[in-house]
């Protein structure tokens, strides 16, 4: 195919063939990003947990206040609890994942270091572990005898001597903690400090991901063996099998009803749910994002449609003389396609500087990484196609004028 | 004239359906989708006090004694023992101290079940300072504050939940274990943002959508509050562990807020030099130690500070106008298709004695009128995306309608944007020769 006749054509209507190539390119640029939004967006509602997420149900009563038979309350909540037919594993938690607060601790490798090492979220619980099915690496899970009650502890703290027996001694850490603190080296026996309080590292968990400070390191989360009491947030949390757990929650409902008739359940739903609804604003702007990528797409094409309709009726006369001199229709098919491809092609190599130019003021201003290389082709690709199909009526349009055309009216 | 350009431009613009269509359509989806974000960025940007809020102002000092913290900014709330100073210093037109904790609420002459509602527990200042309308009813009293009354204002919400509507002043309220007395009840009031609870924005990562969270549904005096819900108050941060979690009154927490009414410059500067002077007391005293890290920032600075605005919101109105750039494109290049199509009629038209502008002019009519019909559909469109945003699960969501200067503002936008496409083709248009557009016919 001759491009020569082309360009010296498209010289001729130079403002209608930037109108494409500027729409082709704003279109490449912000689709591209666009995409890249999405792609984001998706990893995050993608985000392993580290626990089974299948297996369990939640639990959440109002606060039951600071009473002296709190303690003894809670045990009798999960007494009652484990002994529901079908129920594997049960805890109270202070926090779980894929909730809007967080309680966080600053720790230290040294009690002299100036500045703390990393914020970790702090997950505690008896039978903790266990319940949320975390993937032990090295070391073991929490035991029994290293448990310390709530109130024990906070007393303790707030005493301020840190070789309180009361105080927790030992905990598990996550992969990616291990990986922060001693990279490459075997975190086992180390220690940790909460103030001036040592915490030797028994075990290593490979996934438990915080609740939601996510840009604070996704997966720096601590075990402590802690046992809470009702209230103040904590979730009663259940474990049984995936097919078990509407008929599970409504016997454990009934179960914590018939013990105290009176309390005010805040949350009940499974573990899918707390997925769900924690990220159902992202799901929210992922289907705005395909609605914006989708519509800007069309009206390129529509775009592409109308100036190329009007191209070929201006051209009516032109085509026909062609005809007449021997052109087939597939050189006039050609001509039309090889036209929009040349003027995409220059749109697309604008948009693409257009698309990295944007992304960088994402990248400044929203916390986003670099596009991936691996966007350009396919953006070129997508959009080469898109300009080919718009072009094509026009183009087919035009390849059915008759050479009579020459004929008449000149 | 203007008439006879109508009239003309009624006919092109059915001359050729399609391509008409094609362009009142990108013009609709353009302004549908911009308008649409324009009106949630109008809604969560907008000053929740206009006319009041340059009196408001929110004081901060600096009690973390620790060398962990920073310290380049004091800690977005305060500690009661700094708090409780300066509220009752009374150095300010108006103040209000604010705490928020969640509770088991009910009506105890009904049999409706318990409810968990947030309670706010502030001072007596808080509503006309803040300007809340009342439906029944008023405020306490500030002597309520001194005697720990047991009273309470309920939102309007809340009262139709309990009392169907009906003035329920005088009536009981059990909050947790405590017998309350109902004194008002608010009229719906949803400020945009929740700006007196604003805090930690800097902390959040653009993600400030709960900023714009509905009021809470029972308030009561700072004092009653205290008592009533004691033991469940939530601290936004602590430099050391608490005695006893939830029991935050003299602890090591920054928990309370609190906003004063200064209403001249003066003032303003004398407040500032009164919290300034109290940090050096307090630092004389061996309280604190970081005497020269107070703030006192004015509501909008405050909420700059936070930046309220979503960062998700921003985006998306980046990416409507983005999109409204390629509709404007889009339209520049058919309007010019379509008149450049009638060169022959416009050749005749200067050779019978019309001028350039004539010309310029009849075109500019013709797409101005593309800009109306886009913006009739822009409008219904914007409609349409208002309502998707509603079905949000977004906490403002139900704050997204469209007000009288939106909509006057869609047309406007339209109209405007209508006229930018058709500049150029119109400028084209009018320089065609007319004597070639004649032969040719």
């Amino acid at each position: 195919m001759e491009i020569r006749p082309i360009l010296s054509s498209l010289s001729r209507h130079k403002i209608t063939a930037w109108l494409v190539i500027i729409e082709i390119a704003l279109t490449c640029a912000i689709v591209c990003n666009a995409v890249f939004l999405i792609s984001q967006r998706v990893d995050r509602m993608n985000m392993v947990s580290g626990i089974a997420e299948h297996e369990l149900v939640e639990i959440q009563l109002a606060n039951l206040g600071v009473r002296p038979d709190a303690k003894a309350r809670t045990q009798e909540d999960l007494a009652a609890l484990r002994k529901i037919p079908g129920v594997t594993q049960v805890s109270l938690a202070n926090q779980m994942p894929f909730s809007d607060s967080e309680t966080n601790n600053s720790i230290k490798l040294d009690p002299t270091q100036k500045l703390p090492s990393l914020s970790a979220a702090l997950y505690w619980g008896e039978n903790l572990a266990q319940t949320f099915g975390t993937q032990l690496v090295v070391g073991r899970n929490l035991r029994e005898d290293d448990y310390r009650d709530l109130d024990a502890v906070n007393k303790a703290a707030a005493g301020g001597d840190p070789n309180d027996k009361a105080l927790p001694r030992v905990l598990v850490i996550t992969q990616a903690v291990a990986d922060k603190l001693w990279p490459g080296k075997n975190p086992l026996g180390r220690f940790i400090y909460f103030g001036k309080t040592p915490e030797t590292v028994v075990g290593v968990v490979a996934h438990l991901v915080r609740p939601a400070s996510f840009s604070q390191g996704a997966e720096f989360s601590l075990l402590v063996p802690i046992r809470p009491v009702v209230g103040d947030g904590s979730s009663y949390l259940i474990r049984t099998a995936p097919q078990e757990r509407q008929r599970v929650l409504k016997a454990a409902l009934a179960a914590l009803k018939a013990l105290d008739p009176r309390r005010v359940v805040i949350e009940k739903r499974t573990w899918d749910d707390v997925r769900s609804e924690f990220f159902q604003n992202d799901r929210a702007m992922t289907g705005l994002l395909v609605g914006v990528c989708v519509a800007l797409l069309v009206v390129t094409a529509l775009g592409i449609v109308g100036l190329g309709s009007f191209w070929v009726a201006q051209r009516r006369r032109t085509i026909g003389v062609r005809r007449a001199l021997g052109a087939t229709r597939g050189n006039i098919l050609h001509y039309f396609q090889t036209e929009n491809f040349l003027l995409a092609t220059i749109g697309i190599v604008i948009g693409m500087v257009l698309a990295y130019a944007i992304n960088l003021f994402l990248m400044l201003h929203y916390e986003l990484p670099r596009l991936p290389v691996i966007y350009f082709p396919v953006g070129a690709v997508l959009l080469w196609s898109i300009g080919q199909l718009a072009v094509l009526g026009p183009a087919l349009r035009a390849a059915a004028v008759p050479p009579v055309v020459a004929t008449r009216s000149v | 004239m203007f008439g006879y350009y109508l009239d003309l431009a009624v006919r092109s613009l059915k001359r050729n359906k399609v391509l008409t269509a094609l362009m009142v359509i990108a013009i609709a989806v353009g302004i549908g989708a911009s308008m649409t974000t324009l009106t949630v960025m109008h809604l969560l940007s907008g000053d929740p006090l206009p006319g009041k809020s340059g009196t408001l102002f929110y004081p901060q000092v600096d009690a973390d004694p620790t060398t962990d913290f920073s310290h380049k900014d004091p800690v977005d709330v305060m500690d009661y023992h700094s708090a409780v100073d300066l509220w009752t210093a009374h150095r300010a037109d108006r103040q209000a101290l604010i705490v928020d904790s969640q509770l088991k609420v009910r009506a105890p002459e009904t049999s409706l079940p318990p409810l968990m509602e947030m309670m706010l527990s502030t001072t007596s200042d808080f509503f006309p300072m803040f300007d809340v309308p009342f439906q029944y009813g008023s405020s306490w009293q500030p002597q309520d504050d001194e005697k720990h009354a047991r009273v309470a204002v309920i939102s309007a919400d809340l009262n139709d939940k309990l009392f169907g509507g009906a003035n329920s002043v005088g009536r009981t309220l059990q909050l947790r274990d405590t017998d309350v007395r109902i004194v008002g009840v608010l009229k719906p009031w949803r400020p945009s943002p929740q700006f007196y609870m604003v805090a930690g924005g800097r902390f959040a990562h653009g993600q400030t959508a709960d900023f714009y969270s509905k009021p809470e549904d029972v308030f009561t005096p700072f004092t009653s509050g205290l008592e009533i819900n004691d033991g469940n108050f939530w601290q936004f941060t602590c430099w050391h562990m608490p005695d006893k979690p939830g029991y935050l009154v003299d602890s090591p927490c920054e928990w309370i807020r609190l906003w004063v009414e200064l209403d001249s410059a003066d003032k303003v500067a004398g407040y500032r030099s009164f919290v300034a002077g109290y940090a050096e007391q307090q630092k004389a005293l061996g309280r604190i130690t970081h005497a020269e890290n107070t703030r006192l920032r004015s509501l909008m600075q405050w909420l700059d500070y936070n930046g309220v605005v979503p960062s998700d919101v921003r985006l998306q109105t980046w990416l409507a106008f983005a999109f409204l750039a390629i509709c404007l494109f889009n339209t520049v290049g058919l309007l010019l298709a379509k008149f450049l199509r009638r060169s022959g009629e416009i050749g005749v038209r200067r050779a019978l004695g019309a001028s350039r502008a004539a010309v310029f002019a009849q075109c500019l009519v013709e797409a101005g009128m593309i800009g109306l019909l886009g913006g009739i559909g822009g409008w219904l469109l914007t409609l349409a995306g208002l309502w998707l945003v509603r079905r949000q699960p977004a906490v403002y969501a139900d704050m997204a309608h469209l007000d009288v200067s939106m909509f006057l503002v869609t047309f406007a936008l339209a109209i405007a944007t209508s006229l930018l496409a058709g500049l150029l083709p119109a400028l084209r248009a009018c320089q065609l020769a007319p004597g070639l557009q004649l032969k040719t016919l």
